[in-house]
C-alpha cells in the first residue's frame, strides 16, 4: 500500500502536479467528463498548476466539495468570465505587484494598463468586439506557458503562429481591411531565418516590433525608432543623413522604404547603386535634381572595390594557406579586412558617398597588404622548389663524383 | 700543371706541418690497417653511421634553433612562430630538425635491431652494446623534452600524459613526475626543465656516451658474421676501412641528406602519423584536442598500457604494464651477458624472443594508429 502511494506521489511530482491536486475535487470531476484536450486534462502543462496554484485561485469555489451546486453557492465563485471579463480576470492577480512578487516576481504587472492602450484592447472595452483578442486568445487556456518555455504559445519559435491564428486568416479578418500576408511575408524574412534556421531565440518576432500586450503597429516616425532598438548604428547612421528630412517631409517609413516591412530580405550590395535591383531607383533618376543617383553610384563602386579586394586576397591567401605556408599573420588581417566591410556596408545608411569611400579605402589598403604578403608567400614557396632542385642536381653530382672516385680506389687498391 | 704544382706544393707543406705536430700519418695508417668484413649484409654496416650523420645534423640545426628560440610559457610558442614566419630559412631548419630527428631514432633502432640478429653484441662488444642501448634511450629523451619546446596545444597534451605515465613508476613515480614538470602541472617551469635537459645534459652525456661508443667500435673493428667462424682467412673478402668503407658512408651520408632536403622542403610539418604543425599555442585550461597522440616511437608502449585491464592480480593496470616493460627493457640490455653460445653458433631463444619484440612493437604500433 505504501509503495503504491509513493509510486503515485512520484509520479505526480514527475507530471509536475502539486500533491495536493490529487485531492482537488475540481478536476477529479471534470477530468471524467471532459474530452481529452478539454481543460482538467490539458492544465498539467499550466505554468500556473506548476507553481502551485489550483483551480479555486482563479476560479473560486471549494475544492473540497464534491457536488457542483454546493460549489456555486461558495462566496467568490466565478465560474468562466465572458471574452470581455477575461482581462480583468487575470489581472486580478498579475496587476497586483504584491501578490505577483510571491510567484514570479520577474513578471511585470502593468500587462493590462498596456492592453487597454492597444488596438485588441481599445476595441474590446471601447466598442465591445468580441472578435479582437484578449489575454487568452495568444496564452490559451489551461495551457498558458512561460516564454521561455518551448512548448508555450508564447515561445518566441510560437509567436508568429499565435499572431498568425487570427492575423493570417483572411475571412476572420476582411471586415478590418488590413493585410493577411504578414506571417508568410515574416517567414521569408531574414529575421525569421536567422530564429527559425539559424537557431537564434533572440531574433526578433512579431512581438519584439511590435509590443506584446501595447500591441501597436509602428506608425511612420517611429518605425526608424523600432529597428533602431537593435540596428542603433544604422538608425543613427540615417537620422544624420539627408534622406531624414526628405523622408519627413513626403511622409515615407524610414526603415520600411527600401528594406519592406515584414519581408524583410536579407540586405546585398546589388541593393545600392544607380540601376536595378537597387532600391535607390525607385525613388531617384538621373534628372531629378538631386545628387541621389551620382552618390549611389559612387557607394555601389566603393563598396564593389572593396568586395573585389577582399575577395582577390582571400583567394591569394587560400592559394598560399594550400600551399602549406605559415599564413597566421596573414589570415589575421584578412579578419581585419572583413571587419571594415562590415562597417563600409552600414555606412551606406549615412548616404554620404565620401564617408563610404574613404571607409572602403582603409579596408582596400589593408587587403593590398594581404594580397602583397600572399604573393610573397607563393613566391617563398616557388623558391622553396628551386631551391631543391638545384640542392637536389648539386648533391646528386656529388654523389655520382664520390662513385666514380670509390670505383677507382677500388681498382686501385683490389684489382691486383 | 705549374698552378697545380704550387697548390700541390701548398698543400703538402701544410699536411707536413700538421703531420709534425699532430701525428696524422700514424692515424691514417691506422685506419688503414683497419679491415671492414664484405658479405651479403655489409649494407647493415651503414645504419650506424646514418645514425650518426643524422645526429651531427641534429647538433647543428639544433644550435641554429637556439639562436632565435626562447623558454618560457609567454615566448616559447612566438619565438617559434617568429623562427618559421619570419626567421630566413628558419622554417627550414626546424624541419630538417624534426625530419632529422625522427629519421635518427628509426635509424637507431635498425642499427640496435641488426647489431642484435647478427649477434654483434658477443665478447668483446659487451660494453658497445650497453653504450648503445644508453644512447638509443637518450635518444627517446631527447625527442620527448624536444617535444614540448614549441608549447603548443599537441605538446602541452602530449608531455602531461607522458610525464603522467612516469608518475605510474612504483614509489618513486610521483616525485619523478614532480621533478620532471617543476611542479605538479605541466607549467611554463616545465618548459624550463626540458629546455636545459634537451639542449644541455642530454647533449652533454651523449657526447660522452657516442665517443665511448666510437672508440670502442674502432678498436674492435666490425663484427664478422657467425658464418664467417668456421671459414679459411682466405675465403674472408675484407675491404679497407680508409679509405674505401670511409668513402662509402660519405656516399651513403649524401644520400641521406638529400632525402632529408626533400622531405624537408616538401613537408616541413611533417606527414601523417610523422607530423609536428605548430598549431594553437597550449592552454592548459583548454579541453584537451580529441585525439592525444605520443610519438611515433613511443606509440608501442602507450597503446599496449592502454590497452591492459584496470588490474591484473591485484596490481593496476598501467603498474604492471610498467613492470613488464622494466623487465623486458631489463632482459634486453643484459642480452650480451645472457647469450653465451660460442661465435659460430646462433643463439635461437634469444632471436625468438628478439623476432617477439618486433613483432609486439610492429602490432602495438599499427593497432595504435589505427584503432
Amino acid at each position: 500500500m505504501f509503495k503504491t502511494g509513493s509510486t503515485v506521489l512520484v509520479f505526480l511530482l514527475m507530471l509536475g502536479i502539486s500533491p495536493c491536486l490529487a485531492q482537488d475535487n475540481c478536476r477529479d470531476c471534470h477530468f471524467d467528463f471532459e474530452d481529452d484536450d478539454g481543460p482538467s486534462h490539458k492544465i498539467v502543462r499550466d505554468v500556473h498548476i506548476q507553481k502551485g496554484l489550483g483551480c479555486v485561485d482563479c476560479h473560486g469555489g471549494d475544492m473540497t466539495l464534491d457536488d457542483m451546486e454546493q460549489v456555486r453557492q461558495v462566496k467568490g465563485y466565478r465560474g468562466i468570465p465572458t471574452h470581455r471579463e477575461v482581462p480583468e480576470f487575470c489581472a486580478e492577480c498579475h496587476s497586483d505587484a504584491v501578490y505577483m512578487r510571491n510567484h514570479n516576481p520577474a513578471l511585470a504587472t502593468d500587462q493590462l494598463d498596456k492592453y487597454k492602450t492597444s488596438i485588441h484592447g481599445q476595441r474590446l472595452f471601447g466598442k465591445n468586439d468580441p472578435k479582437v483578442a484578449n489575454c487568452i486568445s495568444c496564452h490559451s487556456v489551461h495551457e498558458i506557458g512561460d516564454a521561455k518555455m518551448p512548448h508555450s504559445s508564447t515561445h518566441p519559435t510560437n509567436i508568429a503562429l499565435t499572431c498568425g491564428q487570427c492575423h493570417a486568416n483572411a475571412d476572420y479578418m476582411a471586415e478590418y481591411r488590413i493585410p493577411t500576408s504578414q506571417v508568410d511575408d515574416y517567414m521569408e524574412s531574414v529575421h525569421a531565418k536567422a530564429l527559425y534556421e539559424g537557431g537564434d531565440v533572440s531574433a526578433p518576432t512579431c512581438n519584439d516590433c511590435h509590443g506584446n500586450h501595447g500591441a501597436a503597429p509602428p506608425g511612420v516616425s517611429s518605425l526608424s525608432a523600432v529597428c533602431g532598438m537593435c540596428h542603433a548604428i544604422e538608425a543613427d547612421l540615417f537620422n544624420g543623413s539627408p534622406h531624414k528630412i526628405a523622408f519627413e517631409e513626403n511622409d515615407y517609413p524610414m526603415c520600411e522604404t527600401c528594406h519592406s516591412n515584414h519581408k524583410i530580405e536579407k540586405p546585398t550590395d546589388a541593393m545600392v547603386g544607380a540601376e536595378s535591383p537597387a532600391v535607390c531607383v525607385d525613388c531617384h533618376s538621373a534628372d531629378d535634381g538631386t545628387m541621389g543617383i551620382e552618390a549611389a553610384s559612387n557607394i555601389s563602386g566603393a563598396i564593389g572595390n572593396l568586395v573585389a579586394a577582399h575577395d582577390e586576397a582571400d583567394s591569394l591567401l587560400n592559394e598560399a594557406i594550400l600551399k602549406g605556408m605559415m599564413t597566421t599573420d596573414e589570415e589575421f588581417r584578412l579578419k581585419d579586412v572583413r571587419q571594415v566591410l562590415i562597417q563600409t556596408r552600414t555606412l551606406v545608411h549615412s548616404f554620404n558617398a565620401d564617408s563610404v569611400a574613404s571607409k572602403a579605402k582603409e579596408g582596400i589598403e589593408k587587403a593590398d597588404e594581404v594580397k602583397s604578403n600572399s604573393v610573397a608567400l607563393i613566391d617563398e614557396y616557388h623558391f622553396r622548389r628551386r631551391g631543391l632542385g638545384l640542392a637536389t642536381i648539386f648533391i646528386t653530382i656529388l654523389v655520382v663524383a664520390l662513385y666514380i672516385k670509390i670505383r677507382r680506389v677500388d681498382n686501385r687498391l683490389y684489382s691486383r | 700543371m705549374a698552378g697545380g704544382g704550387v697548390k700541390e706544393g701548398l698543400y703538402a707543406r701544410l699536411y707536413a706541418w700538421v703531420n709534425e705536430r699532430f701525428k696524422v700519418d700514424a692515424l691514417v695508417d691506422y685506419m688503414g690497417d683497419k679491415k671492414v668484413p664484405v658479405h651479403g649484409h655489409s649494407a647493415f654496416y651503414y645504419l650506424g653511421g646514418i645514425s650518426l650523420f643524422l645526429f651531427i645534423v641534429q647538433v647543428v640545426t639544433g644550435i641554429l634553433l637556439l639562436m632565435y628560440y626562447r623558454p618560457g610559457a609567454d615566448s616559447a610558442y612566438e619565438s617559434v612562430r617568429f623562427i618559421v614566419a619570419n626567421v630566413q630559412f628558419g622554417w627550414l631548419i626546424r624541419s630538417i630538425h624534426s625530419w632529422s630527428a625522427n629519421l635518427m631514432i628509426l635509424a637507431v633502432f635498425l642499427h640496435m635491431f641488426t647489431v642484435f640478429f647478427t649477434h654483434a653484441y658477443r665478447k668483446p662488444r659487451e660494453l658497445t652494446w650497453l653504450s648503445g642501448i644508453g644512447l638509443l634511450g637518450l635518444a627517446l629523451m631527447f625527442g620527448f623534452s624536444g617535444y614540448l619546446l614549441p608549447w603548443n596545444e599537441l605538446a602541452f597534451f602530449a608531455t602531461r600524459v607522458g610525464t603522467g605515465m612516469a608518475g605510474a613508476i612504483p614509489l618513486i613515480g610521483e616525485s619523478v613526475m614532480v621533478i620532471m614538470r617543476g611542479g605538479e602541472e605541466v607549467t611554463g617551469a616545465t618548459i624550463g626543465r626540458f629546455f636545459g635537459l634537451h639542449v644541455a645534459i642530454l647533449p652533454g652525456i651523449f657526447t660522452v656516451l657516442l665517443a665511448a661508443h666510437l672508440i670502442f667500435i674502432q678498436r674492435q673493428g666490425m663484427s664478422e658474421p657467425v658464418q664467417w667462424a668456421g671459414k679459411s682467412e682466405g675465403a674472408k673478402r675484407y675491404q679497407r676501412f680508409f679509405p674505401s668503407f670511409i668513402l662509402r658512408d660519405l656516399l651513403v651520408w649524401l644520400i641521406v641528406l638529400n632525402i632529408l632536403a626533400v622531405l624537408a622542403v616538401l613537408f616541413p610539418d611533417g606527414i601523417g602519423v610523422v607530423h609536428w604543425p605548430l598549431g594553437a599555442k597550449a592552454d592548459p585550461f583548454a579541453p584537451p584536442p580529441e585525439v592525444i597522440r605520443p610519438e611515433w616511437y613511443f606509440m608501442f608502449a602507450f597503446q599496449a598500457l592502454k590497452l591492459l585491464p584496470a588490474h591484473v592480480l591485484f596490481i593496476e593496470g598501467e603498474l604492471f604494464g610498467i613492470i613488464l616493460f622494466g623487465i623486458g627493457g631489463l632482459v634486453w640490455t643484459l642480452v650480451p651477458f645472457l647469450d653465451k653460445k660460442r661465435a659460430d653458433q646462433k643463439a635461437q631463444y634469444l632471436m625468438a624472443f628478439g623476432w617477439f619484440v618486433v613483432a609486439f612493437i610492429l602490432a602495438m604500433t599499427v593497432m595504435g594508429y589505427l584503432v
